[in-house]
């Protein structure tokens, strides 16, 4: 028979489950990273297939938005132009804070094998960049990793100190 | 000591050149040995004036004076059923012949046959737009000014194509570094951050073997993680992959390594 009422005299008395309020905020922040749907080259179609049924992103909580304004997490999947770089530093402003970003794949880590003159070397020199994942392409169980991390990385976190300013923007 | 090269314009040249090289060419026939491009070839002269033709892996190739462009095209369109404009571009000879060879892929679904005009364009020249004749042309004539600056006259849309609007230099051109000038390795900071941050950002990083590999502010290797800026110069700790943390939550259980059991075969 299921028992309603609580056993005060149990448990050790009252039914409070103590911690911090940096466990709580990142255990909601960890666990709902939305990640904007927008993938640059062959690396969207790994972060595609990792966001499919067989290697299944939402069993983390990651669900992909369409629009930056709902997004928290901005994956560079793929090879970042120099024309393109406007438009990506400015769907990143328009994300809300507290932001990361993974950038994904050799191109956008350090522009790869793209050592030329119509691509930026490194996406870190328009964007803060959080987790780097090397590959190329990465595969999916690496993506699930490298957001693994990530929220390994928020965990650690505090949510009082203000975002540590990383690089000059 | 080694003999000093200057390095300004090494695109211009191959670096190596084998003393024994013949560079192949492709054998050219005569017009006369195909009926249906003597027929095609004979009404063509006796309209435009023709500086060279043959036959070249089965493509007649027309080498035409650029100001006939227009009439040339319409003239095949109309007359000669070469009804489509596969492709057309330019080839840089500016050094060679301080101008551009323009080609004119066509091919006619009629005759099963393919014909290629050639027009050899001055630097300061410009060229017609065929744009009225074939729409195909429209992107090719953008293409073509974007890429190798190309000058095309009555184009109804004459801007960049590939490269952004406010690109400085056309980057096919043979004397156009592959890493791009000064111009292009700021370009992404001057546009979103301004000139003023290129100090802070720095210039970029164009050495495919740079390997820092204690820097630990940007990378860190798996298995042998550590915290952002530690100093590892002396000694590099191993780390366990790890997917959790252990005291994350009571209702999850962590996957220690250890404990974990690989498979001998598959169930």
């Amino acid at each position: 028979m299921a028992q309603h009422k609580v056993n005060y005299l149990q448990d050790g008395g009252a039914p409070i489950k103590l911690t911090t309020i940096d466990k709580l905020v990142n255990f909601g922040r960890s666990n709902s990273l939305w990640p904007m749907t927008y993938g640059l080259a062959c690396c969207a179609i790994e972060m595609m297939a990792t966001g499919a049924s067989r290697y299944d992103f939402d069993r983390f909580g990651t669900i992909f938005r369409a629009s930056p304004r709902q997004s928290d997490v901005l994956i560079i999947a793929g090879t970042l132009t120099k024309k393109h770089a406007e438009f990506m530093r400015r769907l990143y402003d328009q994300m809300p804070d507290p932001k990361w970003v993974i950038s994904m794949g050799s191109c956008a880590n350090t522009g790869g094998m793209f050592n030329t003159y119509a691509t930026v070397q490194g996406a870190d020199r328009i964007i803060p960049v959080d987790i780097y994942l090397p590959g190329c392409a990465p595969r999916p169980e690496t993506l699930q990793y490298a957001l693994m991390t990530l929220q390994r990385k928020i965990r650690k976190e505090s949510i009082f100190r203000a975002h540590k300013k990383k690089r000059l923007v | 000591m080694r003999k000093y090269t200057p390095k300004d314009d090494v695109q211009r040249k191959a670096p190596f050149s084998d003393r024994f090289f013949v560079s192949p060419s492709v054998p050219r026939t005569d017009i006369n040995d195909d009926e249906i491009f003597s027929k095609d070839y004979e009404k063509f002269c006796s309209k435009f004036n023709v500086l060279d033709a043959f036959i070249e892996h089965t493509h007649l190739v027309i080498h035409i004076d650029k100001n006939d462009i227009v009439e040339v095209m319409t003239f095949l369109s109309e007359e000669l059923e070469y009804d489509m404009l596969i492709e057309m571009s330019a080839i840089d000879y500016l050094s060679a012949r301080s101008g551009y060879e323009l080609f004119y892929e066509m091919l006619s679904l009629s005759k099963h046959k393919r014909l290629r005009i050639k027009c050899f364009l001055d630097k300061n020249d410009a060229v017609e737009s065929i744009t009225s004749i074939f729409d195909s042309a429209n992107w090719s004539e953008r293409e073509m000014y974007d890429m190798l600056g190309v000058k095309v006259l009555n184009h109804p849309n004459m801007k960049r194509l590939i490269m952004p609007d406010d690109w400085y230099d056309h980057p096919l051109r043979k004397t156009y570094p592959l890493q791009g000038d000064e111009a292009a390795s700021w370009y992404e900071v001057d546009k979103i951050f301004g000139k003023e941050a290129r100090d802070i950002i720095g210039p970029e990083q164009r050495d495919p073997a740079a390997i820092d590999r204690y820097d630990t502010e940007r990378f860190a290797r798996l298995g042998h993680e550590v915290p952002f800026q530690t100093d590892i110069t002396e000694f590099e700790p191993e780390t366990s992959i790890q997917y959790q943390e252990d005291d994350t939550s009571k209702i999850m259980k962590t996957l220690k390594p250890e404990e974990s059991v690989v498979l001998k075969r598959r169930r």
